[in-house]
């Protein structure tokens, strides 16, 4: 069986210029940290960037934006992120804010083969401007449209050479969704483990959905909000 | 008489039921977090992927992947469970998420609540607001009566970019508990 273990260079062949990138993690816990710094030294730009809220604290995702490269952001959350705001006060990121729970399910569709699906989130809001409103049984639904990427950049704490992978804790969130969605998903994994290794019912997210696994054993993992008791 | 602030949050802890399963917000309802007890009965959800979630970690075992969606360091409790957000969002379009304690910027008496942003100021993003209160099977908002310029809080009609619409069951402010009802607010408890 061919391998999906790349290294950090080859695992970002066909991410150019325009391309629409689905990068994992909520602020700055769980994020492709190694990843995010490849596109980055890769030096492609334009791009779409789908995140819920575009790195934090100058780092990780906020370096995209400091250098110019994203042209497009799709997510649910601005929030304290300076750069982010910077970026849409001088109208150099068109950005597309879209509720939390649509942002997952957009990408969860385009990965499950749907077009779009209805939601009662945004009805009656500005979230619901243009879009189609039905009622189902006495309460009204909003069409949301599928959103489809061409890459998706998360983190994993292990991975097989299949691209089996399993999460730690709140480092899950947008990941498996995005690696649904995308038509290329690269792994970066804190440990590559042989194949066998998982019990097949403690796979979190199965290989069919990853093509490559990059594993990067170090990650500054910085603390937004340390709260202690 | 107006209610303090930790006056405000205990009374928004009797709106908890026992064994259910409670989104707080953040600003005042975090208070309310802070004010249950350790063996609460009851289960945390918080909507970057968790089920049970616990206190404050003791400082030294702080865990950079285990936050909540205020980007807290967090633990979880016995029985918790942990998921990404597309289930997480399951759990509060699909009604199984029993009480959504918000805040608010204004909240009219027929139900809608506005809460995410204020016209000509900053981008903020609603983040997970719209999905909670559309989806929690219960929205109860706490928050002061008025605003820091003044003006109520309460209204007839929200003025402001909606969050979502008929939403609200109950609101707990410094000066009561109020409810929206068909012919305007009701105040079922003075402070």
């Amino acid at each position: 069986m061919p391998s999906k273990i790349h290294d950090l260079e080859t695992s970002l062949q066909g991410l150019t210029d325009g391309a629409t990138v689905a990068v994992a993690g909520f602020g700055l816990s769980g994020n492709p940290e190694a990843l995010i710094a490849a596109v980055l030294a890769a030096g492609v730009r334009h791009l779409t960037l789908v995140s819920n809220n575009a790195g934090s604290m100058g780092l990780n995702l906020a370096t995209w934006l400091q250098a110019g490269i994203v042209d497009r952001f799709v997510g649910s959350y601005v929030g304290n992120n300076a750069e982010l705001q910077r970026a849409i006060d001088d109208g150099s990121v068109d950005v597309q804010l879209v509720p939390q729970g649509t942002f997952v399910e957009r990408l969860r569709a385009a990965g499950a083969g749907l077009a779009g699906f209805y939601t009662p989130t945004g009805v009656g809001t500005v979230v619901a401007e243009g879009k189609e409103v039905r009622t189902f049984e006495g309460r009204r639904f909003l069409l949301e449209r599928a959103l489809p990427v061409d890459f998706a950049l998360i983190r994993v704490a292990a991975a097989d050479p299949f691209g089996n992978a399993r999460f730690r804790r709140t480092s899950r969130n947008f990941s498996d969704a995005m690696a649904m969605a995308a038509a290329v998903t690269v792994l970066e994994a804190e440990h590559v483990v042989p194949l066998g290794h998982f019990d097949p019912d403690d796979v979190h997210l199965p290989g069919a959905f990853v093509q490559r696994v990059v594993e990067v054993t170090e990650h500054a993992d910085v603390i937004e909000k340390r709260t202690v008791r | 008489m107006s209610w303090t602030k930790e006056q405000m949050a205990r009374r928004a802890l009797a709106e908890i039921e026992p064994g259910s399963i409670v989104n707080l917000g953040i600003g005042l309802p975090t208070l309310v977090g802070d004010l249950l007890p350790d063996d609460a009965d009851v289960w945390l959800h918080s909507e970057n992927g968790i089920l049970g979630m616990g206190p404050s970690p003791l400082a030294g075992s702080e865990d950079p992947q285990c936050i909540n969606a205020g980007k807290e360091t967090v633990t979880i409790r016995p029985g918790g469970s942990t998921f990404g957000s597309h289930t997480s969002f399951a759990m509060i379009r699909g009604g199984h998420v029993d009480l959504a304690l918000l805040g608010a910027l204004q909240v009219a008496s027929n139900g809608d609540l506005a809460n995410w942003t204020v016209p000509g100021g900053r981008t903020m993003g609603m983040g997970g607001a719209m999905d909670l209160a559309a989806g929690a099977r219960r929205v109860v908002v706490i928050t002061r009566f008025h605003a820091r310029d003044g003006s109520p809080k309460l209204v007839d009609r929200c003025t402001y970019p909606l969050t979502a619409c008929g939403v609200v069951d109950r609101v707990i402010t410094d000066l009561g508990v109020f409810d929206p009802g068909p012919r305007g607010w009701v105040q079922v408890e003075a402070a």
